[in-house]
């Protein structure tokens, strides 16, 4: 009889613990919205997104985040033309090129590689690669470009391994019919078992999107933080979380409200391409 | 044409490694040699840049945030596997939660934890405010390696247990939890490593205090935000190398731990 009891609620606690994530993301909403809607409401949609002046200490100030939101959209889709090729074709060669004694030595580099915390990446960032851009470009050598080498670098671990399990997903049968037919190795898997895996490969593509939008620490040191509209890859930007971390620590009334409002936009965008990625999930389980 | 192919690909991973390489390599080159006693000292000072009070930080961190997160996640685990019809809509609820939860960047956390814990609960900056926040953040990772380690046992071992008269408790206590512990404890591992390297989520939860937290209600700074203040100030760069150092080896054992771990799990299984 005792342990009866014992079992029903050792099982509403397991159901209790099972809620507190639920719990969580629902509060993380509430707050982050309630946080920054009211401000946004006050301050124009319009306005906060797509004004370009960021002036927080003008009086009147002024509160427009189109520089931050291109910021952020810059250094990504430079973090994305110079880390997903090179991410899926690692991909590639540990799923189909490597022998498995040296696989053994990489997958757990690949980890180790997501697991180095981002402001050592972004220390290591700012001591040898911008003084190289310095050199290269001139200036200060924070800038887009270098804020997208760094951020290249700090997605590839998210692409290779997504994009390995694709890749390995893909039937043996692809393989083995297309060198059936005449192909070579490279050209079975190039032409066939990589587009096979183009839904696997795109979500990792995805999260690596979301991986570098949302990085903070590791932008702040090298991207040059200039609150400007981006004026050339060689120039400072400013992106919006680096934004939030710049001023929240002085920020009053107004103006760390409007930061506030620039995490919220930064959330919607992450939950939009969270539920990007869960919808191209589920489409290729389904599939 | 497949030479091509071939060669763009060696290179390719050649370049993900000997960025990888290149990256510890220097950090521990530079590093090793900044690493001086003085730096171990009990109190910070703007002379000595003590990171020994973040290290204790670090670690009263660590040692909270798992005590909040570890029984949530293994218990979460154990009702998607044990007790959950398996589509159920709580338990599509929780996925999806959980895969949201993963994909937040840290800054949002952090400006969450600055809300509710901080402010609305009124908790400061401190150690707590500090510890619920990254909690939550490790908390999908604790919950998906330990229901992959518990979905890995055998069901015969559950029915052999029930066949003997054992009841589900004792079951899932018993039977079930010794074999999937290595599972768990590499995702406890690997968290521990993401507690070490946060930033971002810490800031304006934890706080930047230089001193060792006197108590749960107590403000402190862990290694990591200890590098992110060397850095932005940037008068003490040896400092900063030193710092990095200590947090890449934490990171190599980390890992290395959570690796031999997932492989005696998946060897214990072979062997059966």
């Amino acid at each position: 009889m005792k342990s009866k009891s014992m079992e029903s609620i050792m099982k509403t606690i397991f159901f209790i613990s099972a809620t507190v994530s639920i719990i969580a993301i629902v509060l993380i909403c509430i707050f982050i919205f309630a946080g920054g809607v009211p401000f946004i409401a006050e301050y124009g949609l319009k306005d906060f997104l797509l004004g370009r002046e960021w002036q927080p200490s003008d009086t009147p100030a002024s509160f427009g985040i189109l520089p931050m939101i291109m910021g952020s959209i810059y250094v990504t889709i430079g973090a994305i033309i110079l880390g997903v090729p090179i991410g899926i074709l690692t991909a590639t060669y540990l799923a189909k090129f490597c022998n498995h004694k040296v696989y053994r030595f990489l997958k757990p580099c690949i980890n180790l590689m997501a697991g180095i915390p981002s402001i050592v990446y972004g220390f290591f960032a700012l001591v040898v690669l911008v003084p190289i851009i310095r050199d290269i470009f001139g200036g200060t050598g924070m800038n887009i470009i270098t804020a997208s080498i760094l951020l290249g670098i700090m997605i590839l671990p998210t692409i290779v391994n997504i994009s390995e399990s694709a890749i390995r997903a893909v039937p043996q049968s692809y393989y083995e019919g297309s060198i059936a037919l005449g192909a070579s190795h490279e050209r079975a898997i190039i032409s066939v078992v990589l587009p096979a895996a183009r839904s696997g490969i795109l979500s990792s593509v995805i999260l690596g999107i979301g991986r570098a939008i949302g990085e903070t620490m590791a932008v702040i040191l090298v991207a040059g933080n200039q609150a400007r509209m981006p004026a050339g890859l060689t120039k400072g930007v400013r992106t919006l979380t680096t934004n939030i971390v710049m001023e929240m620590a002085y920020a009053a009334d107004e103006h760390r409200q409007a930061l506030i409002a620039t995490a919220t936009v930064l959330f919607v965008f992450i939950l939009i391409i969270n539920g990007t990625f869960l919808i191209i999930k589920r489409r290729a389980n389904n599939g | 044409m497949d030479r091509t192919i071939r060669s763009i690909i060696r290179i390719s991973t050649f370049i993900t490694f000997s960025t990888l390489f290149f990256i510890i390599g220097y950090i521990l080159i530079k590093g090793i040699p900044s690493l001086d006693l003085s730096l171990f000292q009990l109190e910070y000072t703007t002379e000595n840049v003590s990171l020994f009070p973040a290290m204790v930080t670090t670690l009263m961190l660590i040692a909270l945030t798992l005590i909040i997160a570890t029984p949530i996640g293994i218990f979460t685990a154990f009702y998607l596997v044990e007790y959950a019809k398996k589509d159920s809509k709580i338990v599509e609820a929780i996925r999806i939660a959980t895969e949201t939860l993963s994909g937040i960047p840290s800054i949002v956390y952090g400006l969450f934890g600055m809300l509710f814990f901080v402010i609305r609960l009124n908790f400061k900056y401190s150690l707590l405010a500090g510890a619920l926040t990254v909690g939550i953040m490790v908390l999908p990772l604790i919950i998906r390696t330990a229901e992959e380690a518990l979905l890995s046992v055998d069901n015969s071992l559950r029915e052999a247990s029930f066949g003997l008269g054992a009841g589900k408790l004792r079951t899932i206590f018993r039977i079930v939890l010794p074999v999937a512990m290595p599972g768990i404890l590499s995702g406890v591992i690997l968290s521990i490593g993401r507690i070490v390297g946060e930033t971002a989520a810490l800031m304006f939860t934890l706080g930047t205090a230089t001193k060792i937290p006197e108590g749960l209600f107590s403000s402190g700074r862990t290694l990591a935000l200890h590098m992110y203040v060397l850095s932005t100030e940037g008068l003490n760069v040896n400092e900063s190398y030193a710092t990095g150092v200590i947090l890449l080896l934490v990171v190599l054992i980390v890992n290395g731990l959570s690796t031999l771990l997932s492989n005696k799990l998946a060897k214990g299984n072979e062997d059966e």
